[in-house]
């Protein structure tokens, strides 16, 4: 039922959550296997190159970033591969594009849990990704 | 991979995302260098020529494919006294002499030494860069009316509401093509872009500058040459290095530097203003799915097509219009991180940003500010390893001091390194332990000859001890010198 599933994660902690949540998922039938995406969108490329000097090392950063989720991964004994996306309009695009496009069981997501005004002003990636993702999403809150 | 097929994947890999994304980059282009041209005094041909130009030499001589160059704000704020003081002439010869010195850049491979400016004051650059472009919109506010107002305030709702609903045609032109309709079918009568300045509506020609080649009209222009070449590539290069990021790529930032001083000699030989590598429109081209060669050349053709069919349409911008789209490119340059992550920055970086900003908002330079900015940085870091820690014990019989010192000894560190040493003890041996530090220039070893020299003078014997091979072989060349010198 749930054999492969893709994590779409932002570093945040409501990804570390989500990240657990698809391990438990994983593990329910044994077997599961896990892509984890990471998506630089937006200005992000330009605020991380100015933040950290050039594109090796904001790429090194976000390795560094990602760590952590597959040691999580890997702790739990289940498969994993990364994929990082680059050069997107929106997070949210990628995100479903990448989803449907390939083959997975499930896709689970951490929500960000803006408020009114930021949902706003930033736009909801979980919903826009609840709505056009044609498979079961998993939003954890 | 060799050459043939590197360069058939560079322009052919992506045509259908190019082009699309060329027209797009295009479209945001023409106001940016219609507002640009008017930032450095000139007409609004001269920085769509400059647009057109650069584009299309870029696409096939530069060295990041997908990269978008053109007239940028940042070179514009550089022109504005050569143009008022000189004229247009002279903008033209020092864009070619910037192309000059750029070209150089890139022969002699120097854009590795823009490690030697730090993140802190790039990013101190593109802020401050984003508050000229803000200001330099101010004056067009200056003594008008309310309905001036709403239109920029119109012009800023639709480029910022319209993408929530759709994406498929950019919000910017929206907003231009909307409220150049109402200011003319209402017929408010606000200033527009032809009360700027003329547009011809035809194809730029070749002609060299007309100004008098002697040393005279160099030393006008050199200034402002320098000034251009440095910020134009501190810019290109920030922006070769975010497409990178964006594409997941790597570029060649010497072939870069090249193309953009061959585009800059170009252009001035076209009428057209010196550029660079604009970040905002590069960011549009990749999101656009822009990534190859092609994009940058239909960018650049599409433009000056547009200009020769619609340059009748384009003078009838309101430049409340204009004014409302550079808020937006100002809001957009800005790093907004840059002020979430002040607080986690080190004092100093912190320092060093908001020094550069202030010297540019100040003087309107941004070359004076990233100068600033670096030598401060500078500054800064040799205070930080400026810090020697000596330490100090006597033997057992009391009759040998040691000084152990740990840092860096140079010109800045020696003084404080000098005042912990105690001359008049009595002792008849003086240990001086240099394992762990580095003797780096004249000064410090200076420093050494000092204490021994003054330690010679009480008798007491001065051992050196610990001396690294590099330390040692300075002792060697600049030590030797003065002690046969006779001290």
């Amino acid at each position: 039922m749930f054999k492969h599933l893709l994590l779409a994660i932002d570093g945040s902690d409501h990804s570390k959550r989500a990240a657990q949540k698809a391990i438990d998922l994983a593990t329910l039938e044994g077997n599961g296997t896990i892509e984890i995406l990471y998506v630089v969108a937006g200005n992000k490329s330009k605020s991380d190159v100015l933040q950290y000097g050039d594109s090796d090392s904001a790429s090194r950063k976000r390795k560094l970033m990602l760590t952590p989720f597959e040691e999580m991964i890997a702790q739990a004994g289940i498969k994993y591969e990364t994929t990082v996306l680059h050069g997107s309009n929106s997070a949210a695009e990628s995100i479903i594009d990448h989803a449907n496009k390939n083959d997975f069981d499930a896709l689970v997501i951490g929500s960000r849990g803006l408020g009114t005004v930021q949902t706003m002003v930033l736009g909801s990636v979980s919903h826009k990704v609840m709505k056009h993702v044609k498979m079961p999403v998993l939003m954890v809150k | 991979m060799n050459y043939v097929e590197k360069l058939k994947k560079e322009w052919l890999g992506n045509v259908r995302g190019d082009v699309l994304a060329g027209i797009v980059v295009a479209l945001a282009l023409i106001p940016e260098a219609i507002a640009f041209s008017i930032i450095a005094g000139v007409d609004p041909m001269v920085g769509l020529y400059a647009a057109f130009c650069i584009a299309v030499v870029i696409a096939f001589i530069g060295g990041r494919p997908g990269m978008i160059s053109g007239a940028t704000g940042a070179m514009a704020l550089l022109m504005i006294t050569l143009v008022a003081d000189h004229g247009l002439e002279y903008l033209l010869a020092a864009t070619i002499l910037t192309g000059i010195i750029q070209l150089l850049f890139g022969i002699f491979k120097l854009s590795s030494f823009m490690k030697f400016v730090p993140r802190s004051v790039m990013i101190g650059f593109v802020n401050a860069l984003a508050i000229l472009i803000f200001t330099s919109q101010l004056q067009h506010f200056v003594g008008e009316t309310w309905i001036m107002y709403s239109l920029v305030a119109l012009t800023l709702a639709i480029i910022y509401i319209l993408p929530r609903f759709t994406k498929a045609v950019p919000s910017t032109l929206v907003a231009i093509i909307v409220v150049t309709a109402i200011a003319i079918t209402m017929n408010f009568g606000v200033r527009t872009v032809g009360d700027m300045g003329a547009l011809t509506q035809a194809l730029p020609v070749f002609a060299l500058p007309n100004i008098p080649l002697n040393f005279e009209t160099l030393m006008i222009i050199l200034p402002y040459s320098v000034a251009l070449a440095i910020v134009g590539l501190l810019e290109t290069l920030l922006t070769a290095s975010i497409v990178d990021d964006m594409t997941d790529t790597d570029s060649n930032k010497n072939k870069e530097s090249r193309g953009q001083g061959i585009a800059n000699m170009i252009t001035g030989c076209f009428g057209g203003m010196a550029g660079c590598a604009m970040i905002g429109q590069s960011v549009i081209n990749v999101k656009s799915g822009g990534n190859g060669r092609l994009s940058s050349l239909v960018a650049g053709i599409f433009l000056m097509f547009l200009i020769i069919v619609l340059g009748g349409l384009v003078v009838q911008i309101p430049m409340a219009a204009l004014a409302g789209v550079m808020i937006m490119v100002s809001i957009g340059t800005f790093d907004w991180s840059s002020l979430r992550n002040i607080h986690r920055i080190p004092r100093t970086d912190a320092i060093v940003m908001v020094v550069t900003v202030g010297t540019v908002v100040y003087t309107h330079d941004l070359s004076i500010g990233v100068l600033t900015g670096v030598v401060l940085s500078a500054i800064f870091f040799a205070w930080k390893v400026s810090k020697v820690r000596v330490e100090k014990y006597l033997n057992d019989k009391g009759d040998v001091r040691t000084y152990e010192i740990h840092g860096q000894l140079f010109f800045a560190s020696v003084t404080d390194f000098l005042d912990q040493v105690n001359y008049d003890e009595s002792v008849h041996k003086v240990v001086l332990d240099i394992s762990d530090a580095h003797l780096w220039d004249d000064s410090a070893i200076g420093a050494i000859d000092k204490i021994e020299h003054k330690f010679d003078q009480r008798n007491v014997k001065v051992e050196l001890k610990g001396m690294n091979k590099e330390s040692t072989d300075l002792m060697d060349r600049i030590g030797g010198l003065s002690k046969a010198s006779g001290h």
